[in-house]
């Protein structure tokens, strides 16, 4: 019998995260799929993971998920899996799925596995490969239980497919208690951002620290702009105040996988690395011929960002002017 | 008002860190170390709450004898005392193991609140925090921005991936902070010297009764099976700006038919 694999779902933007989608499509190839989505979702939402590979959907539209985080989703979690017991449970290294993962891997006192990016289920036990230390190393790790294992899956490990199943929806009891509503959402705040999303684009142009300020991030999206892409930046960048958290890439920020990454006075810590070096094409230009970025680069360029970047620019322009 | 900081001591930024392929663990013997810039923020934002509302802070970690100087730097920051919990017996502990030990030290202090950083510099697995509030049956707050308390309420601004929600609860509670929630504060003359008097209290596994079949290696449920290398990139081509590298990068992007 094929290993039941859950895939705890979520929404952003009204809509099934992508790598929901994604781990759906890995859960489906590995074994049976089955989703877990908690809370209010859109109409369309069980017909998305159905079509994603989702043999069956446990769901409780009730608003308690939305108002309380964590402690109401982990407990009907955790009496799901106390029911069903699946063989793993994928959950994205997002801010809910580690919220929600961490409760469970005490509550259930089984533990986790975090930053898997693959993994293969064999008689009951998980092997599952784990970019450790920014990527630096590639590990095999697994998880001594008995019971489901819990898995932290990081972004673009696997491409979202569509694998059309019949689907049972099961509804669940909605979590109830006051012990579970202690941590609430008052409001959510949605700050607005402008020009393309880092999410989904075809082209990156990100900026580091050799950025040196804020005022700098206009040429990079003049160049960003040329190309149809979005801008992203480093940690630094954004701690320093040059740009919101919103677009930052690396391991505490965003995973982008682009066919194309533009990086701009940017070294190359392991930490940003582990969020862009999946990217097919990688271009960087540092002035220290010994930034790391440069081994990971197909092409780089060791000058001043403010003379090279400005002139690329300028040749962008003439050519699509076609001279 | 009490705050407990749980931060870790990790190898110090300049220090690229490895992994033994005996043990499977980070190489954290003979490097230099440093107080985590993630706790340093964990810890700054205690002070700030603690010099605004009153109380004091208290720094607790796990790690081998070398993280004493991290220790006191976040004493010399201006946390009271601290916490070490220091035994060979838990080397090699895994997430759980580790919340384990730090949920039994924390309970052995008075508190109001619990400061985490949402993540560690070094292994980034980012679960204890939330492991340590189910353990505690403490309200798991986490990924703020911004704190502020009033009365026996925490809210904060918590990171979201679209801007921001603001979110409650009781104390005593948990919190996590992402980095950039401040610029952790320079320890002073005078705050350094003053960190040389300060407590370091000493805990092992034992002491803190947490059994041992639960700690350390033999207690890991989660086990690093193989270390290894990822496969390399292929090296690209990389030239020095003669005064045209934008248009040789142009170039590269026909070649590769993006423009």
């Amino acid at each position: 019998m094929a290993d039941l694999i859950w895939v705890y779902a979520e929404i952003l933007d009204d809509k099934i995260t992508t790598t929901t989608l994604e781990m759906l499509a890995k859960a489906a190839q590995a074994g049976t799929a089955e989703a877990v989505l908690l809370g209010p979702a859109p109409a369309e939402a069980a017909a998305t993971l159905a079509r994603h590979g989702a043999s069956k959907i446990y769901r409780s539209a009730d608003p308690v998920y939305a108002e309380y985080l964590t402690l109401p989703a982990a407990d009907t979690v955790a009496a799901l899996i106390q029911k069903y017991r699946p063989a793993a449970m994928l959950f994205a290294s997002s801010y809910a799925g580690r919220d929600v993962v961490s409760n469970l891997s005490a509550r259930l006192d089984c533990g986790a596995i975090t930053d898997v990016s693959d993994f293969v289920l064999k008689d009951g036990q998980v092997e599952a490969t784990i970019p450790a230390l920014g990527g630096s190393y590639q590990n095999t790790a697994t998880i001594e239980n008995q019971g489901t294992k819990l898995l932290v899956v990081r972004p673009k490990s696997f491409e979202p497919k569509v694998n059309e199943q019949p689907v049972a929806i099961e509804e669940v009891p909605a979590a109830t208690g006051d012990a579970l509503r202690r941590v609430r959402r008052k409001e959510t705040v949605v700050v607005k951002r402008e020009g393309p999303q880092l999410e989904g684009a075809k082209t990156i142009v990100s900026g580091g620290r050799g950025l040196k300020g804020e005022e700098n991030f206009a040429m990079l999206k003049e160049l960003a702009d040329l190309l149809d892409g979005a801008v992203g930046a480093t940690r630094a960048a954004v701690d320093a105040g040059w740009v919101p958290y919103a677009m930052q890439i690396g391991q505490t920020g965003k995973t982008v996988k682009p066919d194309l990454y533009i990086a701009c006075g940017i070294s190359g810590a392991v930490q940003h690395l582990s969020g862009m070096k999946t990217s097919k094409y990688i271009i960087s230009i540092n002035k220290d011929p010994d930034a790391p970025l440069f081994q990971y680069s197909d092409f780089g360029v060791v000058g001043d960002v403010f003379k090279v970047i400005p002139q690329l620019i300028e040749e962008l322009r003439k050519r699509k002017r076609g001279a | 008002m009490n705050i407990l900081v749980c931060g870790k001591v990790i190898p110090a930024s300049s220090v690229t860190i490895e992994l033994d392929p005996s043990t499977k663990r980070m190489v954290r013997r003979g490097v230099a170390h440093e107080l985590d810039p993630a706790a340093a923020s964990a810890v700054e934002e205690g002070l700030r709450l603690t010099e605004k509302h009153g109380g004091a802070v208290t720094l607790i970690t796990m790690g081998i004898s070398d993280a004493t100087i991290g220790i006191r730097n976040a004493l010399a920051m201006g946390a009271a005392s601290a916490v070490h919990i220091l035994d060979d017996a838990v080397a090699g502990s895994d997430t759980l193991g580790t919340a384990k030990l730090l949920a039994a030290a924390i309970a052995k202090q008075e508190f109001d609140l619990v400061i985490c950083a949402t993540e560690s510099s070094d292994s980034y697995s980012g679960i204890v925090p939330g492991q340590i509030a189910h353990l505690l049956g403490l309200p798991p707050v986490t990924f703020a921005k911004e704190i502020s308390v009033e009365a026996s309420r925490v809210t904060i601004k918590r990171q979201s991936e679209t801007g921001y929600e603001v979110v409650e609860a009781s104390l005593p509670a948990l919190v996590t902070v992402t980095s950039g929630i401040n610029e952790p504060r320079y320890p002073q003359l005078k705050g350094i010297m003053a960190a040389k008097k300060k407590e370091i209290k000493l805990y092992t596994a034992a002491e803190l009764g947490v059994p041992l079949d639960q700690v350390g290696e033999r207690g890991a449920k989660e086990r690093v099976l193989t270390v290894g290398r990822p496969p390399k990139r292929q090296a690209g081509r990389i030239v020095v700006d003669q005064g045209d590298g934008g248009k040789q990068i142009a170039d590269f992007l026909a070649e590769i038919k993006v423009i």
